[in-house]
């Protein structure tokens, strides 16, 4: 085989379509090779462009040598759900560079370091070949820097070819470094060596391109875990636990980081507690101790952390203490693909525990609720004195999302049903399980509380509505029933979903990350198939009078989910009346990769017959 | 009723003068409910111990909060102090509702009450790093080597050689919580026997004014399913092997010292609050601020076979889990919202640093 540099693009088959601001980049690298930087310089020019884009990081299970890919989604509609097709690669990694060219369609332009070879794999795509190690020798003394600045050549050279402006390029690569000005000049300088590269060698051939659009001025870049831990800080979280698992960790490590700066009081005493706890075990029992004891507390885990929090979690509802636990799931069980997204833990969340338990589930589909319902998890949780869980997943909390600036939760803090000193002064004693106001939620008390009649004793097993130990069985069904109906009241309190809803007979509920390949499918139904749907995004679990409503005024309704067991729909049934059921048709997605607009659109085709 | 008085007194007689402690409580205000557990039972001494400190300490009910895991020796918060808040958590899991009740609340004062097999077993992932951080805490293990709600199995602090009412054989080393604790970093570690009374209510009073985490490992025996021949929890072998490495005696910092006292064969500790411990010597030399003696020591116990009890160490100058945060010194449960809410300012300084 030929060693020869392939400095001219070949490409055989039609010519291309110009795509202008309509393409995903996929970038194809080592992890541990630094390449996040390079991707995220990468994302934010064509966002400074003013270009609506997002990213998604597919990366392994290992802190290097493993394959890893970086998608960028440019797209002037807005689209940001994960694309399937990708239409420039660029091809760093030798163990997947093969399957990796093999898998474009035909027309796609491939960008890739020289050693590689790649031109012969096949001959319906467009070539770009580089001598990155070449060229990052001279911008780049320090050979031990190579590796990294390495990566910056790429962002140089696509560039050039899709036509991002240098000026765009510089402020990203300065914004990454931050104030690290020898850093940024270093890696400045690397994009520049890439961008003379192109020009000087490589012929446009593919049909990428950008141009200046106006479409994400004043908006931000952030990922779901810094959207929970600030919407978290805001809501005046004070105790926080954890225990590191994949993808929630950063949750908590970017909380520490805000609360450091700005929750340390002017006497330099910080108005919050961090701890690291020793398993998931331990950060569930300390946030429900927290919470018993009158704090705002949260931990932040994924599935099998969940499946640990269990008996606590059911503890949590009996007892009735408050608490936020922010599920970021992912993939399967602790061995299966735990850098992977699923909204995998539905059922599993709703129902955790044993006996009789329902939680509240919280769902957001985007960074701004991410952080909008870290304020409504704990408002919920200190009403209604019960365990809120928040079921993000990886894809959103571990990529970068565009949004709009999140708004200030101007509202103020309510702390639900706390009976202080006055106010038992006033009422003499009271009963901590004793149904008073006819919604389900007793009245609480804090320990600390100078009152010779505060205290009650605390239990997950039976106890009469004065906290009294019973085996009573009038006593356990009693309060069983008003831990129901307080299930019921929070129907009303919990956030009402979104219902876009026209003349059409199709609808499709939604919840989480799925919403955005919905929003793209069912333009994709409108304008392929002249299909109009209606459409509901859930936002919490129980679910309110209008997912009732919804089934009820469709013909068929499609339910789509990020799992293999239709999770959400097996909760839907068991709270519709039973001539709802059969509407229900289900469509799911669990390959481990974000769901696909085009994967919807496809299912929901086969299923119309069409 | 015997008889009704014909003629009523004209003044009522005067009734006894309650005795009350130091803020003017009786110990009636330390009661709790009355006991589900056996007739016997050590747990039951310990309770009334426990009512004792804390009323001979002046411990205002309303500040201390209860905490137990899962067994007999967990339910027995709720036979005593009653007018303290209480949680009975899950079994071996207590240790960390109660790291996370005093961290929304670091004026409470806590007390867990385990047992061994709720500590030495299901919850020793937890006890051990409750342990590890020197949370302000009583924790007690109600030690009888059994575990009794689920009808006499062994638990991990069952002795060498201890037999089973059906006849079982334990051949698997017993876990020395004492020797974990010290090691592990807790401040003030003891070991008694809930059948002596002076002992227990010492170490417990001193307890309640140490900073830091208290492990007392009291052995408490189970007269249901370990008290027969055979076993090494039962009163008469605790009766019989029962050393005490000293003679602990307390003065609380409110009281001042009215017994004179060899400095030759008593050793002095004086606590955080200014309480002082006096340590007096027995029959041998014993360094009860000496972590590495005291770990060496019990395991010279467990050689020869004694059941060591006193007081085994103690630390009184290492920052208990809560000072190490430089947490504000309120509770962080009821910090206002003005203090635990940032203003809009900072949310718009956030997002202008992601655009």
């Amino acid at each position: 085989m030929a060693t020869d540099v392939v400095t001219q693009p070949q490409r055989q088959g039609p010519p291309p379509v110009k795509a202008v601001n309509d393409f995903s980049i996929q970038v194809a690298t080592v992890n541990g090779s630094g390449s996040q930087s390079a991707n995220m310089v990468l994302l934010r020019s064509i966002f400074q462009m003013g270009i609506p884009v997002s990213g998604k990081n597919l990366f392994p299970s290992n802190i290097a040598g493993l394959p890893t890919w970086f998608t960028i989604r440019a797209n002037k509609d807005g689209y940001i759900a994960r694309k399937k097709e990708v239409d420039f690669l660029i091809a760093m990694n030798p163990e997947t560079a093969i399957d990796d060219v093999k898998s474009l369609a035909p027309g796609s332009a491939v960008l890739y370091d020289e050693p590689l070879n790649l031109a012969t794999v096949r001959t319906d795509v467009v070539f770009y070949s580089a001598p990155f190690d070449k060229l990052v020798a001279p911008v780049c003394p320090e050979a031990k820097l190579r590796k990294l600045v390495k990566n910056m050549i790429y962002v140089g050279m696509a560039a050039q070819l899709i036509g991002i402006s240098m000026d765009e390029v510089e402020k990203a690569v300065r914004k990454q470094f931050k104030k690290k000005q020898k850093a940024a000049d270093l890696n400045f300088g690397a994009v520049k060596a890439g961008y003379d590269y192109a020009v000087a060698s490589l012929k446009k051939a593919d049909h990428c391109w950008v141009e200046p659009m106006n479409a994400t001025q004043g908006k931000i870049i952030i990922d779901g875990n810094a959207a929970a831990a600030l919407g978290s800080m805001f809501a005046g979280v004070t105790v926080v636990t954890w225990y590191p698992i994949t993808p929630s960790s950063s949750v908590c490590e970017q909380l520490i980081d805000y609360m450091k700066h700005y929750r340390i009081g002017a006497d330099g005493k910080a108005t919050f507690a961090i701890v690291q706890a020793e398993d998931e075990l331990a950060a569930i029992g300390m946030v429900l101790g927290a919470g018993w004891a009158g704090a705002r507390s949260l931990t932040a885990t994924s599935g099998p952390g969940i499946s640990l929090m269990s008996e606590f979690a059911g503890l949590g509802y009996y007892a009735e203490l408050p608490g936020v636990i922010w599920n970021i799931q992912r993939t399967g069980p602790s061995t299966g693909l735990p850098t992977r997204t699923m909204q995998g833990d539905i059922l599993s969340t709703a129902l955790l525990s044993h006996g009789d338990t329902k939680h509240i589930l919280l769902l957001p589909d985007s960074v701004a609720e991410c952080f909008d319902m870290a304020f409504d998890a704990f408002e919920l949780a200190e009403q209604f004195q019960t365990p809120v869980f928040v079921m993000s997943d990886l894809d959103l909390g571990m990529n970068n999302w565009m949004s709009d600036p999140f708004k200030y939760p101007d509202r103020p803090i309510k702390r639900g049903k706390v009976l202080d000193k006055a106010a038992l002064d006033k009422a003499g004693s009271f009963a901590r399980y004793k149904d008073v106001d006819g919604d389900g939620i007793g009245y609480r008390t804090l320990p600390g509380t100078d009152h010779p009649a505060a205290a009650y004793f605390t239990r997950g097993s039976g106890h009469n509505d004065r906290a009294q130990y019973s085996e009573r069985p009038d006593d356990y069904q009693n309060n069983m029933d008003r831990l129901a109906k307080k299930f019921d009241t929070a129907r009303a309190y919990v956030p009402k979903p979104i219902v876009e809803t026209g003349k059409s007979k199709i609808g499709i509920i939604a919840y989480g990350t799925t919403h955005w390949a919905i929003v793209e499918s069912r333009d994709q139904l409108r304008k392929e198939y002249k299909l109009e749907t209606d459409y509901l995004r859930l936002k919490a679990y129980p679910f309110t009078r209008e997912v009732h409503d919804f089934v009820k005024n469709h013909d068929r309704v499609y339910l789509v989910e990020q799992n293999r067991d239709a999770q959400m729909l097996d909760l839907l049934k068991l709270d519709l009346s039973v001539d709802q059921i059969p509407k229900l048709r289900s469509i799911r997605h669990y390959n481990g990769l974000p769901i696909d607009a085009r994967s919807v659109t496809d299912e929901l085709v086969t299923q119309e017959g069409k | 009723m015997a008889s009704t008085p014909t003629t009523p007194p004209t003044t009522p007689p005067a009734a006894p003068a309650v005795k009350t402690n130091r803020i003017g409580l009786s110990v009636m205000e330390y009661k709790g409910s009355k006991t589900t557990l056996c007739a016997g039972c050590g747990h039951n001494a310990i309770s009334e111990r426990i009512i004792d400190a804390m009323y001979e300490m002046g411990v205002q009910p309303e500040r201390l909060a209860k905490f137990s895991g899962i067994g007999c020796s967990s339910k027995s918060p709720a036979y005593f102090l009653s007018r303290s808040h209480s949680f009975n958590a899950v079994h071996g899991r207590m240790p960390s509702v109660a790291t996370g009740a005093l961290l929304a609340n670091r004026t409470l004062m806590g007390i867990g009450v385990s047992g061994d097999g709720d500590t030495a077993s299901i919850g020793m992932g937890q006890f051990v790093h409750l342990m590890r951080r020197n949370l302000p805490i009583i924790y007690i293990i109600e030690d009888n080597g059994v575990y009794g709600l689920t009808k006499g199995q062994f638990s991990a602090t069952a002795d060498l050689g201890s037999k089973l009412k059906t006849g079982v054989i334990n051949d698997l080393p017993p876990i020395d919580t004492c020797a974990m604790a010290i090691e592990l970093g807790a401040t003030m570690v003891g070991r008694s026997f809930s059948g002596d009374k002076k002992q227990v209510l010492t170490l417990l009073k001193a307890a309640i004014a140490h900073n830091g985490t208290v492990m007392l490992d009291i052995i408490s025996p189970c007269v249901t399913f370990n008290d027969h021949e055979g076993s090494t929890k039962s009163y008469k072998y605790m009766k019989d092997h029962d050393e005490p490495i000293h003679d602990v005696s307390f003065v609380p910092q409110f009281e001042e010292i009215n017994v004179d006292y060899d400095p030759g064969t008593t050793t002095q500790v004086t606590m955080h609050d200014g309480s002082r411990l006096l340590l007096r010597k027995l029959e041998e030399d014993y360094d009860a601020t000496n972590r590495i003696e005291a770990v060496k020591r019990l395991m010279q116990a467990h050689e020869k076979g004694e059941v060591l009890t006193g007081l085994f160490y103690i630390d009184t100058k290492k920052p208990n889990f809560l000072e190490m945060l430089n947490m504000t010194d309120k509770p962080l449960a009821t910090l206002p919202e003005s203090v635990t809410k940032p203003p809009k300012s900072v949310l718009d300084e956030v997002m202008e640093m992601l655009k």
